[in-house]
């Protein structure tokens, strides 16, 4: 299998794993869910950026700021090309949760029938990572919408069989994650995108655990928005991406207000610059955007599918090492259908926490707690899981190990 | 180890067998949570000629957040509003050393066993979230704190 990907060259280009962790243990790092590790490749471009192109992007007529702009919508190019979609499409935001935060005040904003108004009907899922779940929350108690949701099954698939009470006439707005980041789970959106399409609804498609991992194409999946943010796909942090569709974008009104987002300004009123800028108040996180670039060019150059093959793999094993480590209890999805390379999982009688303590001592890095879904955590009766999420540079020894520091947990509070 | 700092016997076995845990009762109780890890307490007490009295916990948390309830809740049952304040005082300095001091033993009795915490900042919070929610609940009963 070692063939799918070189994953000792892959971690040649990532520095972070020359150094030593607690006790002098290797870094194994399994928490990609939360953020990514980043190649010398993308350091290399914001520093380039900085030492040779730096300037204010669309402001200046001198040499770097045409350079600067040249450099940034570049980036913009580029994500449009790996998702599939137009640049004029691509709004770069700091973050996914920015991107979603955006989506629902501007939906609240926008007159005519985008508008999410009194009576209107929002539908999001107990999958839902805060980040679309409380924009979505607010948006309701601001405008007096209804908030709806799909509820999880026991194997974090979605419960679909009221999906025709769930979106109605009334819904305008349908958000839903494409992978849960607590439990690897895939939902089956399809049906969903096609009743919200059917009612003339947008749906909404949160891509933070999914575009990193594995190709999407916003053609193919028919959706009217996509969020994802950069740092988790390899990219430095302070990036995010909002994909819209076009005409809607070009209806919506913007988020933030200021520089760079207006076509005329005078002392009462503004008036709003085409999109994606009208959606870029400010001077943006330009570096960032050209670091992002690189990420994606890393991500092409290993492919997108190489990388989904080999995260399956890695979770294929972990999944057979924890089913017979004795009183550790798999969460969500047992085995690889509907599922990517995220494996949460509980030890009876002990809590998350001191969990992931005893496999920090093994050099290991998991996520503990409810992972910024609270909901979905209640919902499964738990107070918390652990977490491992596998990614390009893990490889078979960082799930031996994993398994080994799984099993130590258990060995050290259940022995003493 | 050095986990071995962190999670000594002391700490395990109040984990195990947690003190003064059960239903909080009565109208004032308050309830802290950890939104970090998601670890929450509810807590109730009175205070009783200046002395707090029928200290009862109940919680979900990791082994450091339920022992450190338990110690917090042997140390502080029964003594004076006074000797509280000096013992909430040296156990929160404690937390916030970074491990540079080791605690007054005189003081802290049990909860010395958690100064190892204190080297963990991702910890502190757990160890911390009991003894806040009982200053708040004593604060809340009109002791001065
Ligand atoms: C599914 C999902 N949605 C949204 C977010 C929010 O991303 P960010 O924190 O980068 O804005 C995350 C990150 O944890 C996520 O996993």
């Amino acid at each position: 299998m070692n063939s799918i990907l070189d994953v000792a060259a892959i971690k040649r280009d990532f520095p972070i794993f020359s150094q030593e962790m607690r006790g002098g243990k290797r870094l194994v790092f399994l928490d990609s869910g939360a953020t990514s590790q980043k190649p010398i490749q993308v350091m290399d471009a914001e520093r380039n950026f900085y030492s040779t192109n730096n300037a204010a992007v669309h402001r200046g007529s001198y040499l770097l700021a045409e350079r600067a702009s040249e450099a940034f919508e570049g980036a913009r190019d580029r994500v449009a090309q790996f998702i599939g979609a137009q640049s004029h499409e691509i709004v770069f935001t700091k973050s996914a949760t920015e991107s979603l935060n955006l989506l629902a005040v501007s939906l609240e904003r926008t007159t005519g029938s985008l508008q999410v108004s009194e009576g209107d009907e929002i539908v999001v899922s107990e999958l839902e990572h805060h980040a679309n779940l409380i924009p979505w929350q607010e948006l309701a108690k601001r405008t007096g919408a209804v908030l709806k949701w799909f509820e999880m099954n026991e194997d974090g698939s979605l419960n679909l069989s009221k999906i025709d009470q769930i979106i109605t006439s009334k819904c305008k707005v349908v958000a839903i994650t494409h992978q849960s980041n607590v439990l690897g789970s895939v939902p089956d959106i399809a049906p969903i995108i096609a009743a919200a399409h059917a009612v003339g609804a947008l749906f909404v498609l949160d891509g933070c655990q999914s575009v990193p991992h594995q190709p999407v194409n916003v053609q193919a999946l028919d959706v009217d928005f996509l969020v994802f943010s950069g740092h988790k796909a390899l990219g430095p942090t302070g990036i995010g991406v909002l994909w819209g569709r076009q005409e809607l974008l070009s209806q919506m009104e913007p988020f933030l207000y200021g520089g760079s987002m207006i076509e005329t300004v005078t002392m009462t009123d503004s008036t709003w610059a085409e999109a994606p800028k009208r959606f870029e108040a400010g001077v943006p996180n330009m570096a960032q955007a050209v670091g992002l670039a690189a990420a994606l060019d890393y991500l092409d150059v290993v492919g997108l599918s190489k990388i989904h093959q080999w995260e399956l793999h890695l979770t294929n094993l972990a999944l057979k090492g924890l089913k017979e480590i004795d009183g550790v209890k798999v969460i969500g999805p047992q085995g690889l259908e509907n599922r990517g390379g995220v494996i949460s999982f509980t030890i009876a009688g002990l809590h998350p926490h001191d969990i992931g303590q005893v496999m920090d001592q093994y050099g290991v890095a998991v996520r503990t707690g409810h992972h910024c879904a609270w909901p979905l955590i209640r919902k499964l009766g738990l107070t918390g899981t652990t977490r491992a999420s596998f990614y390009l540079y893990n490889d078979e020894s960082d799930v031996e190990v994993f398994l080994e520091s799984v099993a130590g947990a258990r060995d050290y509070f259940g022995n003493r | 180890m050095e986990l071995d700092s962190l999670y000594q016997e002391v700490i395990l076995d109040h984990y195990k067998k947690p003190h003064h845990k059960g239903l909080p009762v009565g109208e004032l109780q308050v309830h802290h949570v950890n939104p970090n890890c998601g670890d929450e307490i509810t807590l109730s007490l009175a205070i009783k000629n200046g002395k707090v009295e029928d200290l009862i916990w109940d919680g979900v948390g990791c082994s450091i957040s339920q022992a450190s309830a338990s110690i917090m809740s042997d140390l502080v049952s029964g003594k004076s509003v006074e000797s509280a304040r000096v013992v909430l005082q040296e156990f929160t300095e404690l937390m916030q050393s970074k491990g540079t001091i080791s605690g007054d033993e005189e003081i802290l009795e049990d909860a010395i066993a958690l100064a190892g915490v204190s080297k963990f900042p991702a910890r502190v919070k757990c160890a911390l979230l009991s003894w806040m929610a009982f200053k708040d609940a004593a604060i809340q009963n009109g002791a001065e704190l």
